[in-house]
C-alpha cells in the first residue's frame, strides 16, 4: 500500500516535472518568469519578472523606495484601473443578457436579477464597482494634487488625469439609464437638464446627448453604444497616454 | 556625502587591489573607512594611488610603476581581456548620464597615443585623478583600424574630478516589493465590492415612464452637488459658472495656473487650503443631496422622513 502511494507520487512529481520542462511550456513562459523550472530568485530574475511579462510591463524593473509605500499612493490610480477591468470583465457577462430596447431592456434586467446563474451577483458587482471607480478616481485626483504631483514635467498628465475623471463620470452616466427603470429615467432626465444650461450650446448638447428633446427608446441605444462602445474605447487611448506619460515624467513623484 | 553603492565600491576596491598588489579584503576596509590606509608591499610608490591624486591636479606624470607596467605589457596583448575593456565617455557628456550611472567615474587608460590624456567633465579643472600611460605606446597588433582599446584601471570617488548634482535615488526591485502589495490592494478591493455585491442589492425600481415624475428626482449622486446648487442659484450662474468653469477647465488649467514649484505642503498652504475647501464643498453638498433632501427636493431629515436615495434602496428600507 505504501509502496504504490510513493510509486504514485513519484509518477506525479515526474509527469510534472516532464511537462514543466516540455518545449511548449518553456515557449509560454519567458525568461525570469517565476514559474518556470529552476527559477531562482536573483536581481537579474526579479528584472526579468518585470521585463519579460506583458502584465507587468506597464512597471519599470525598480521603482522609487517611497513609491512603495502603503500611505504615499494608498494604490488609487492602480485600484482605478483595476476597477475598470473588473467592470470590463462583468460588462462582458451582462451583455449576453441585455437589449437596449424600451421593451425589453428592463425586462431582462429583471431576469438577470432572477432567472441567471450569478446574475445579480454580476450586475451588483458592475453597478457598485462602477460607483466605487468614480470615487476612486476622484481620491486618485485628490491625492495628486496634495502632492504636487501635476507641477513639471507632470502638468500634462494632470491634464490626461482630468479628461479620465470626465470620461469615467460619462461611462458611468450612460450605464445608469441602462436598466430602464424609473431611477434610471429621472436620473439621466435631471442629468441631461443640467447639461442644456451650458451656456450657447447647451441645447444642441443636450439634444445630441438625448437623441431628442426627452429620454426616450431612441437615447437609451445610443446611451448603450456610449457605454460599452464609443466611451471604453476613448478611455482605453487616454489610459495609455496617461500609465506612458507616468512612466516618462519620472515614474511617481515626490517624496515630498 | 552620497552613500556608494556597495556594487561600486567593490568593483573599485578589486581595480585598486589588483593596481597594488594587495588583498581585496583590506582595500575595501579602508574605503569603508574602517581599516588602515593600504600600502602596496613595494615601497616606492606609496600614495599615488586614487584617493591622492585629485588633492595635487598636477598628478598626471606620476603613475606607480606597476600600474605603467601593467599597462605595457597589457599593450602587448593581442587582446585584452574583456572585463577591464571601458567604453571611452564622451568629453562633453550630458548632464543625464551623470545623473544616472554612478557617482564615481571610471578612469580609463589608454593604449594608444592621445592628445587629451584626460577627458574634462565640465567641473574637472585639471583636478582629475586619471593615471594614463605616460609613454604613447604603439597599438597592439590585430586591433582593427580606428578602434581603441582601452582599460580600466581604477575607480574613483565622483567628487574627486566632477560635480555630481544628482544624488542616487533609492529604489527597490519591482518585483516582488511593489507588485506584492498591488495584489495585496486588488485582493482587498474585491473582497470588498463582493461582499458589497452580495449584502447590497441593485435598486431596480418600477419599469420607465415618462408620464410619471417620482418625487423627488434626483440625479447620480456624483451629480448631486450639483443639483443641490442648482436649487440654490439661478441655473444660469450655478449651471455655467459651477461646473464648466471651476469643474472642467479650471481644473485642467491647475498645473499652468500653480506656478509655485515646491511641493512640499508648507511652501503650497493657500492651494491646499483652496483645494481642501473644494473637497469639504463637494462632500458637503453631496450628503446634504443625498441625505437631506426629500420630497419637492426640500430639506428634509433622514432620521425623521427617511432616506429618499433610490441608489441604495434595497438595503436601506426606512418604510
Amino acid at each position: 500500500m505504501a509502496e504504490g502511494k510513493t510509486s504514485l507520487k513519484e509518477r506525479v512529481s515526474e509527469a510534472k516535472d516532464k511537462l514543466w520542462g516540455s518545449q511548449a511550456v518553456e515557449a509560454i513562459l519567458r525568461p525570469g518568469s517565476p514559474f518556470k523550472k529552476g527559477y531562482s530568485d536573483s536581481p537579474r530574475n526579479r528584472s526579468y519578472v518585470v521585463m519579460n511579462n506583458v502584465l507587468y510591463h506597464l512597471h519599470p524593473v525598480k521603482v522609487k523606495r517611497h513609491g512603495v509605500k502603503l500611505s504615499y499612493t494608498l494604490c488609487l490610480g492602480g485600484l482605478s484601473f483595476f476597477l475598470f477591468i473588473l467592470l470590463t470583465i462583468t460588462g462582458i457577462f451582462l451583455m449576453f443578457y441585455y437589449t437596449p430596447s424600451a421593451e425589453a431592456a428592463y425586462v431582462d434586467v429583471q431576469a438577470l436579477s432572477t432567472d441567471v446563474a450569478f446574475g445579480s451577483l454580476v450586475r451588483n458587482l458592475h453597478r457598485w464597482g462602477g460607483h466605487l471607480m468614480v470615487l476612486s478616481v476622484f481620491l486618485h485626483m485628490s491625492r495628486v494634487f496634495y502632492h504636487g504631483a501635476y507641477k513639471p514635467p507632470r502638468e500634462f498628465n494632470w491634464v490626461v488625469g482630468v479628461v479620465l475623471l470626465l470620461l469615467t463620470l460619462l461611462l458611468s452616466f450612460s450605464g445608469y439609464l441602462l436598466p430602464w427603470d424609473q431611477l434610471a429615467l429621472w436620473a439621466v432626465t435631471v442629468g441631461s437638464n443640467m447639461a442644456s444650461f451650458v451656456p450657447v450650446i447647451g441645447a444642441q448638447v443636450k439634444f445630441g446627448l438625448l437623441a431628442g428633446v426627452d429620454v426616450t427608446a431612441a437615447t437609451l441605444l445610443r446611451f448603450y453604444v456610449l457605454h460599452v462602445l464609443a466611451f471604453p474605447f476613448i478611455i482605453v487611448i487616454f489610459m495609455a497616454v496617461h500609465f506612458w506619460r507616468v512612466r516618462k515624467d519620472g515614474g511617481i513623484s515626490g517624496p515630498l | 556625502m552620497a552613500e556608494i553603492p556597495e556594487s561600486l565600491l567593490r568593483r573599485s576596491a578589486e581595480a585598486k587591489a589588483k593596481a597594488l598588489g594587495v588583498p581585496v579584503e583590506d582595500v575595501l576596509a579602508e574605503m569603508r573607512g574602517d581599516g588602515p590606509p593600504v600600502t602596496p608591499p613595494q615601497s616606492e610608490a606609496p600614495d599615488q594611488s586614487a584617493e591622492a591624486a585629485p588633492e595635487e591636479g598636477t598628478e598626471t606624470e606620476e603613475v606607480p610603476e606597476e600600474i605603467k607596467a601593467e599597462a605595457e605589457t597589457t599593450a602587448e596583448e593581442a587582446e585584452p581581456s574583456p572585463e577591464v575593456v571601458v567604453e571611452e565617455a564622451p568629453a562633453d557628456l550630458p548632464a543625464p548620464t551623470a545623473e544616472e550611472v554612478v557617482p564615481a567615474a571610471a578612469v580609463a587608460v589608454e593604449d594608444r597615443p592621445v592628445e587629451a590624456p584626460v577627458p574634462s567633465n565640465g567641473s574637472g579643472n585639471g583636478k582629475v585623478a586619471a593615471m594614463v600611460s605616460p609613454r604613447p605606446t604603439v597599438p597592439p597588433a590585430g586591433t582593427p583600424e580606428g578602434v581603441r582599446t582601452q582599460r580600466l584601471l581604477t575607480v574613483v570617488k565622483a567628487r574627486a574630478i566632477q560635480n555630481v548634482k544628482a544624488e542616487p535615488t533609492d529604489k527597490v526591485n519591482t518585483w516582488p516589493h511593489l507588485m506584492l502589495l498591488e495584489f495585496g490592494a486588488l485582493l482587498l478591493i474585491t473582497g470588498v465590492l463582493i461582499v458589497m455585491a452580495v449584502v447590497i442589492h441593485s435598486p431596480l425600481l418600477d419599469p420607465a415612464n415618462i408620464n410619471a415624475t417620482p418625487n423627488p428626482s434626483k440625479a447620480p449622486w456624483y451629480f448631486l452637488g450639483l443639483q443641490e446648487l442648482l436649487s440654490y442659484f439661478d441655473p444660469q450662474i450655478a449651471g455655467v459658472m459651477v461646473p464648466t468653469i471651476t469643474g472642467m477647465i479650471g481644473f485642467i488649467l491647475i498645473p499652468f495656473i500653480d506656478r509655485n514649484p515646491s511641493t512640499r505642503p508648507s511652501d503650497r498652504k493657500f492651494a491646499i487650503a483652496l483645494y481642501s475647501i473644494f473637497l469639504a464643498g463637494a462632500a458637503t453638498l453631496t450628503i446634504i443631496g443625498v441625505l437631506f433632501r426629500g420630497q419637492g427636493f426640500n430639506f428634509s431629515y433622514p432620521w425623521k422622513d427617511g432616506i429618499f436615495f433610490d441608489d441604495l434602496k434595497d438595503w436601506v428600507d426606512f418604510e
